[in-house]
C-alpha cells in the first residue's frame, strides 16, 4: 500500500532525474518505458487495496484519487508506447528539443500522480502548481514562434488560476478557524470533521476563488482560453496528456473542495455555480467547435464542452454525479485517443489545417478507421461510453426540478456534434495527394489509440463491477 | 487606532496604485521591489501591534525570505530583462493610463467594501488586512489584462501574488507553515519560469511586446 503509493509518484521523479544528463535517446526511452509500467502495476496494486486508505497526515487513496490515478496511469502508458518511434526517427519538425522531453515528461507524471493522493489541500495545491510547471517545456517542445505564445498564455493564465486557487485555500483556512483561534489545519480529513462548523460566507467565497483557480486549468470557460492554443501547439502525445489527464486533476482539486460544501451543507450553492460554468463552457466550446478549421483546435474545444457536460452534471447532482465521473473516465480515454490519431495525421500530412488533409481513409486506413469510431464516440453516439455517461446525466436533469436543463444540454450536444464532425469526416475522404500508405503508421503509433478505442466501446456495453463500485463510491462521497 | 502594520499596508495599495499609473516599466519594477521590502517588514509589524516583544524566529524567516526574493532577486531579475531587451516605456496599452487609473480606484474601493463584509473570525493585527489584501489582487488582475509588455504582466502577476501572500499572513499565526512556504514557492517557480519565458520571448521576436503573440487564435 505504501510502497505502491510511493512508487507512483517516486519512481517516475527519481527516473526523470537519472536520465536528465542522459544523452542517448535509446537510454532515455528505456527509463520512461520503465518508468511507465512501474506506474501502470503501482496503480494496479491500488486496486486491491481496502478504500479509503491513509498514510500520515498529507496522502492518502480514496476512490475519486484512485480514478484520476487510474486514468492518468493507463494513458500514460499509452502515450510512452505511442512515443517511442516518435522519439526514435524525429518528428516533423526538426526544430525540436527531445533531451529535455522524457524527464519532463516523467516530471509531470510524478506531479499528476501527487495531486491524485494528496489528502491536504496545500500539498494538493502545490502538486497541481507542479503539474503546471513539469508541462510547460512539453509545450515548447517545437521552439517556433506559436509554441512560444502557448507557453506564454499557458503559464500567465494558469499562474493566475493557480494563484486564485491558493487565495481561496487560505479562505478556507479562515472559514475551519474557531473564533478562539483553533485551526484544525487543511488536511482533507479534519476540515471535513468540522464541516459543519464552517464560517460559510468564507467558505462560499473560498469555494467561487478555487472553482475559477482550479477551473481556469480544468478549462472551463470563460478562463479556457489557454487550452486550445496550448493543446494545438504541443506534440500529440502531450496533448493527449493535458486533454485526458491533467485536466482531471484540476477537476479532483475542485471536487475535494465540493466534497467540503456538500458536508457543509452549502452543495446548492456550489451547484449552482457548477450548473453556470458548465453550460458556458457547453456553449462556448460546441459554438467554437462549428467551422473549426484546425483539427488539433478542434479537438481541444471538444475538451472545453466535455470538461462542461461534467459541471453540467455535477451542478444537477444526484444521480447524474456518477454520470460526470464517468463521462470523466469516457472522456480522458477517447479524447486521448483522438489526439493520438491526430498526431499521426500530423506526422503524414505536415499540417493541422484540415481543409489541406485529403484521403486519410486511403493514406492512413487503420487511423481513419479509428478515428471515425473515436469521432463518433466523443459525439456521443450510441453504442460508445460517452453516450452512457451523457444519457445518465441527461436522465438526471430530466428527473430534476428544471427538466430545461436537460434540454438544452441535449441541444449543445448535437450542435457540438455537428461541429466535431463537419471538420473530421471530410478529411478521411478524398484521393491522398501523395498516395500509398504514409510510414507514419506503424504498430505503436496504432496500437495505443487502437487500444483506447476498445475501451471506449467496452465501456459503453459494459462497465466492469469494480469500476462501477469505484465510480459509486466516489459520487457518494459527492453526495450522489 | 494607528499601528505600523497599518501604515504599510496602506503604503503596499499606495504602491501598487503608483504601478497602474506609470507608463514607465523601470519604475513598475522598482515599485515591485518597494511592495518587496514592505512585505519584508510586515511579519515582524503585525507580531508587534500584539504588545512590544521580540520578533519570533518564525516572523523573522518569513521576513528575510520575502525581502530577499521579491525586494531584491526578481527586481533585478527584471530590470536586467528591460536593459537587455531595450525597452523602456509601455507603448499603447491596451487600456490607456487615464481609464486604468479609474479602474484602479473603483477596483480599491471594491477591495474596501468587501474587506468590511468579510471579517475574519480572529484578531490579525490590522483591519486593513483583509482590504489591503484584496486590492493588491485585484490591481494585479489589472495590470496582467490592460497592458501588453511581458514585464509589466509579470509585474502584474508579482502585485496579484503580493496580495496573496499579505492574506497568508493573516493566517500565519493558525494555519502551520505550509501556507508560507507554498507562497514563497508560488512566487519563486512562477516568476522564475515566466523569466525565462521572456528571456525567449525576447529572443525569438527582438522585443517583449506580447501584442506579438496572437497568431493562435481563431
Amino acid at each position: 500500500m505504501t510502497g505502491a503509493i510511493c512508487l507512483v509518484v517516486g519512481f517516475p521523479a527519481v527516473v526523470a532525474l537519472g536520465v536528465w544528463r542522459l544523452r542517448a535517446v535509446r537510454g532515455q526511452l528505456a527509463g520512461l518505458i520503465g518508468a511507465a509500467a512501474v506506474h501502470l502495476a503501482g496503480t494496479a496494486v491500488l486496486w486491491r487495496a481496502p478504500l479509503p486508505t491513509r498514510i500520515g497526515s498529507l496522502i492518502g487513496i480514496d476512490a475519486l484519487g484512485l480514478l484520476v490515478l487510474s486514468l492518468v496511469s493507463v494513458l500514460f502508458f499509452a502515450a510512452t508506447l505511442y512515443s517511442v518511434p516518435y522519439l526514435l526517427d524525429g518528428t516533423h519538425d526538426a526544430a525540436s528539443a527531445p533531451q529535455r522531453f522524457v524527464p519532463c515528461l516523467l516530471a509531470f507524471l510524478s506531479a499528476m500522480s501527487l495531486v491524485s493522493v494528496s489528502h491536504n489541500l496545500a500539498l494538493l495545491w502545490a502538486a497541481v502548481e507542479a503539474t503546471t510547471l513539469a508541462s510547460a517545456p512539453l509545450i515548447y517542445f517545437y521552439r517556433r514562434p506559436g509554441s512560444l505564445e502557448a507557453t506564454w498564455k499557458y503559464l500567465l493564465v494558469c499562474s493566475v488560476g493557480i494563484a486564485l486557487a491558493l487565495l481561496g485555500t487560505f479562505f478556507l483556512g479562515v472559514a475551519s478557524t474557531a473564533p478562539d483561534g483553533q485551526a484544525p489545519g487543511l488536511g482533507l480529513d479534519q476540515v471535513l470533521a468540522v464541516a459543519a462548523s464552517l464560517d460559510h460566507r468564507w467558505l462560499r467565497a473560498a469555494f467561487v476563488l478555487v472553482l475559477v483557480g482550479y477551473g481556469t486549468k480544468m478549462g472551463l470557460a470563460p478562463l479556457h482560453t489557454w487550452l486550445p492554443d496550448a493543446h494545438s501547439q504541443a506534440p500529440s502525445p502531450v496533448s493527449a496528456l493535458l486533454s485526458g489527464a491533467l485536466l482531471n486533476c484540476a477537476l479532483l482539486a475542485i471536487l475535494r473542495f465540493y466534497a467540503i460544501c456538500v458536508a457543509a451543507g452549502q452543495a446548492a450553492f456550489a451547484q449552482t455555480l457548477f450548473l453556470g460554468l458548465g453550460f458556458l463552457s457547453l456553449l462556448v466550446g460546441a459554438a467554437l467547435l462549428l467551422g473549426q478549421r484546425d483539427y488539433k483546435r478542434l479537438l481541444a474545444y471538444s475538451s472545453v464542452e466535455n470538461m462542461g457536460v461534467i459541471a453540467v452534471g455535477l451542478g444537477v447532482a444526484g444521480a447524474a454525479t456518477y454520470g460526470a465521473l464517468l463521462h470523466m473516465v469516457n472522456h480522458s480515454v477517447v479524447k486521448a485517443a483522438l489526439f493520438l490519431l491526430a498526431g499521426n495525421v500530423l506526422r503524414a500530412y505536415g499540417t493541422t489545417v484540415a481543409d489541406e488533409v485529403h484521403g486519410v481513409a486511403r493514406r492512413l486506413p487503420m487511423s481513419a478507421a479509428l478515428l471515425t469510431l473515436a469521432a463518433f464516440a466523443i459525439g456521443g453516439s450510441p453504442p460508445f461510453g460517452p453516450f452512457v455517461s451523457e444519457i445518465t446525466i441527461f436522465f438526471g436533469a430530466m428527473g430534476g426540478s428544471a427538466p430545461w436543463f436537460g434540454v438544452a444540454f441535449v441541444v449543445l450536444l448535437g450542435i457540438a456534434f455537428v461541429g466535431v464532425a463537419g471538420t473530421l469526416f471530410p478529411m478521411l475522404d478524398g484521393e491522398a495527394a501523395a498516395g500509398g500508405r504514409s510510414p507514419a503508421e506503424r504498430v505503436l503509433t496504432v496500437l495505443s489509440p487502437a487500444a483506447l478505442a476498445f475501451i471506449v466501446v467496452a465501456f459503453g456495453l459494459y462497465i466492469p463491477a469494480r469500476l462501477d463500485d469505484l465510480l459509486r463510491r466516489a459520487a457518494a462521497a459527492l453526495g450522489g | 487606532m494607528s499601528s505600523g502594520a497599518d501604515v504599510l499596508l496602506a503604503a503596499l495599495i499606495v504602491a501598487a496604485l503608483y504601478m497602474v499609473a506609470t507608463s514607465r516599466l523601470g519604475a513598475c519594477v522598482r515599485a515591485s521591489a518597494v511592495q518587496g521590502i514592505i512585505l519584508g517588514a510586515l511579519p515582524v509589524a503585525l507580531e508587534w501591534t500584539h504588545g512590544p516583544q521580540a520578533p519570533s524566529l518564525h516572523a523573522g524567516l518569513l521576513a528575510f525570505g520575502a525581502l530577499g526574493i521579491k525586494a531584491i532577486v526578481i527586481p533585478r531579475l527584471l530590470l536586467r530583462s528591460i536593459r537587455e531587451a531595450g525597452v523602456r516605456r509601455e507603448v499603447e496599452p491596451m487600456a490607456s493610463l487615464h481609464v486604468s487609473i479609474l479602474g484602479a480606484a473603483i477596483l480599491v474601493a471594491a477591495a474596501f467594501w468587501l474587506g468590511r463584509h468579510m471579517d475574519l473570525p480572529f484578531p490579525v493585527g490590522s483591519r486593513l488586512l483583509v482590504p489591503a489584501a484584496l486590492a493588491n489582487v485585484l490591481l494585479g488582475f489589472l495590470l496582467i489584462v490592460a497592458r501588453r509588455q511581458a514585464i509589466t504582466q509579470v509585474v502584474g502577476y508579482l502585485v496579484l501574488e503580493n496580495g496573496v501572500f499579505v492574506f497568508g499572513l493573516g493566517l500565519a499565526a493558525h494555519q502551520p507553515i505550509v501556507v508560507e512556504l507554498s507562497v514563497l514557492l508560488d512566487l519563486l517557480v512562477g516568476v522564475f519560469v515566466m523569466g525565462v519565458a521572456i528571456h525567449h520571448i525576447s529572443e525569438t521576436f527582438d522585443h517583449m511586446d506580447t501584442t506579438a503573440l496572437v497568431s493562435l487564435r481563431e
